[in-house]
């Protein structure tokens, strides 16, 4: 990826920098252009700048929400169900490629089929 | 069942103040006074009259008409045999389209979803139709729910039907307009930051976001779960506790959903707000309010508590100050969530695929020509929240300040039965005036507290501005509150000028 001396600075706001950007894009599947990269950059520091207001609360012994409801684990029976030709045709209907009754894609591993 | 009357100003584009409501309709419909065939056609009219006047405000990605139709008549053949078809008997519904229809194309407004046809319907959607509900379409909505204007849609902007230069507010921006225009007298949307209360307010119609857990979210797809919750937009507030009533309440289908029936709102609603105790959040209202807030916002906020204490509550102003950290919390929350929902859109098993030479190629050119800008700013933030290194500093430091503002809000609440602000900081602004996102992300200021603490919450309605475009006033309650929630809105109604 090429990229300009002069942006490899924090940028962003917060620390943030473009090569930050473009890690996290690579690691969340988006392709970036430069232009993308810049613009990115900018508006991601500005959010996480004002983030840094969160930093004024002493939360030292205060535990974590991860859910606004004291939330337990719901089980329930782990059955297996036999979907019929109908239902299968229908899940398949959706997908980009299909094969055998099977979602298909190109190779896994390496850039040849 | 009342006919309660539609409170609407004077002003230019204010729909027809005798426009029909749900509750109307099914009184009509189950007493065989109206037939739910005539009630679609009329109202599918009032959409093809705006779409053919060169006034059309963008409001469906999909129009189910035919459907409808064929719908009403078997309902209206089922009346004519005797039967009961529900509470909802004919109402014409609209869905916003994150909420799945077997049958119906769901794209949550995304290219990355265009053509998806789900094969099984939402909980909600369940509820409604065997109440008796006549879907008439899918609602725009900014992109998975992200934004605050409707203008992030793969398919463009929806329009104000009170000024179509002006955006509807969002992101369930389709599902308000088709209420403020007539379409519909009832349709859902979905609450993650104020995705419904916020439009409300922007269109003139009333908004819910219940209790977290109070509506079963089974069948929307996610955004931020932890936040997410599905809720009704109505010309009344006794519509808006109607269709509550209806689809709220346990489901096993979603694993969050609590185990007890809807609080009986419709049953407490005409119980006035004598002795209620309500609350004005300082740092959202007047002299004392953050910046960037319209003063005819302000001043409509301390008419409607001025209002309430006339009618005999007890009112005074509290200060809530962790409101205003509320903002980045839900900034860091909000986006980590949707950066591990939306891993699922890869070019799989549904959605949009572009061709590459391995599948991680195919993937990477699938999601990136897939997903709009915000849907990615709002995936890469919070992929960056979650990473290594930065994890503790932004996404757990917001989880953190999450419980302080839940504490805090349980502290005011012991003193309080219900809270007021403004619903949004600003009326309904012009399409493109908000182009920077975190501009954009300031009109949340008032809404995401009660989606961060999962405390349900309501837009109303309260007069307008100078310009005639509407203003909202929101009233919070506690966890499981929407009894005194509904008294209250119901109360404010009537006080509305």
């Amino acid at each position: 990826m090429e990229s300009d001396p002069a942006s490899q600075t924090d940028d962003g706001g917060a620390g943030l920098t473009r090569d930050d950007v473009a890690k996290v894009a690579e690691l969340a599947l988006l392709e970036l252009t430069d232009a993308d990269l810049d613009r990115f950059t900018d508006q991601l520091g500005a959010v996480l700048q004002r983030a840094e207001e969160l930093a004024a609360f002493d939360i030292a012994d205060v535990p974590r929400t991860l859910h606004p409801q004291p939330l337990h684990n719901v089980y329930r029976p782990d059955v297996v169900i036999e979907l019929t030709e109908d239902q299968r045709e229908e899940v398949l209907a959706n997908a980009p490629a299909e094969e055998s009754g099977r979602f298909k894609v190109p190779p896994a591993l390496g850039e040849e089929p | 069942m009342s006919d309660t009357p539609t409170s609407g100003g004077g002003h230019a584009h204010t729909p027809d103040p005798a426009l029909d409501t749900a509750s109307g309709i099914a009184a009509a419909v189950r007493a065989g006074d109206r037939s739910a065939e005539e009630v679609f056609r009329a109202h599918h009219e009032r959409v093809l009259a705006h779409t053919e006047a060169d006034v059309d405000l963008n409001v469906f990605n999909t129009l189910t008409a035919d459907e409808g139709l064929a719908a009403a008549r078997a309902l209206d053949a089922r009346i004519a045999a005797g039967d009961d078809p529900g509470r909802l008997a004919g109402v014409p519904i609209a869905l916003k389209d994150n909420l799945c229809t077997r049958g119906v194309e769901t794209t949550c407004s995304s290219k990355i979803l265009q053509g998806w046809v789900p094969p099984y319907d939402a909980t909600v959607v369940e509820r409604l139709e065997g109440a008796g509900a006549i879907v008439m379409g899918k609602t725009n909505l900014d992109e998975f729910a992200m934004g605050s204007s409707t203008e992030n849609s793969a398919f463009g902007p929806t329009r104000n039907p009170h000024d179509p230069e002006r955006v509807p507010g969002g992101s369930s921006g389709g599902s308000a307009a088709a209420v403020a225009a007539g379409y519909v007298p009832l349709s859902l949307g979905s609450d993650t930051g104020g995705s419904i209360r916020q439009p409300a307010a922007l269109c003139g119609v009333v908004g819910v976001k219940p209790s977290y857990g109070s509506v079963s979210r089974y069948g929307l797809i996610a955004f931020a779960s932890s936040l997410d919750q599905i809720g009704p937009f109505t010309h009344t507030v006794a519509d808006a506790a109607l269709s509550l009533s209806v689809i709220g309440g346990h489901d096993p289908a979603d694993s969050t959903s609590i185990r007890s029936a809807f609080p009986p709102v419709l049953q407490h609603l005409e119980d006035g707000i004598e002795g209620l105790r309500v609350g004005v959040i300082g740092e959202l209202s007047g002299d004392s309010a953050l910046e960037g807030f319209e003063p005819e916002v302000l001043a409509r906020t301390t008419a409607a508590a001025d209002a309430l204490a006339g009618a005999g509550a007890k009112v005074e102003t509290v200060s809530v100050p962790s409101t205003v950290a509320g903002l980045s919390a839900y900034y860091m929350i909000a986006p980590a969530e949707a950066s591990s929902n939306l891993a699922r859109y890869d070019g799989v098993r549904y959605g949009h695929r572009e061709d590459g030479v391995n599948t991680r190629a195919m993937m990477a050119a699938s999601r990136t020509a897939g997903f709009g800008e915000e849907v990615k700013r709002r995936i890469m933030l919070g992929t960056y929240a979650l990473s290594a290194g930065y994890w503790d500093a932004f996404y757990g430091r917001a989880q953190r300040v999450r419980t302080v503002m839940i504490r805090e809000f349980d502290e005011v609440y012991a003193n309080f039965d219900l809270l007021l602000s403004p619903t949004s900081p600003c009326v309904a602004f012009p399409l493109g005036e908000k182009s920077d996102p975190m501009t954009m992300y300031l009109n949340d200021v008032c809404t995401i507290p009660s989606n961060l603490t999962g405390q349900p919450a309501i837009s109303v309605p309260f007069g307008t501005d100078d310009g005639g475009l509407p203003i909202g006033v929101q009233i919070l309650a506690p966890y499981g509150g929407e009894v005194d929630l509904f008294r209250a809105a119901r109360a404010l109604e009537d006080l509305a000028p």
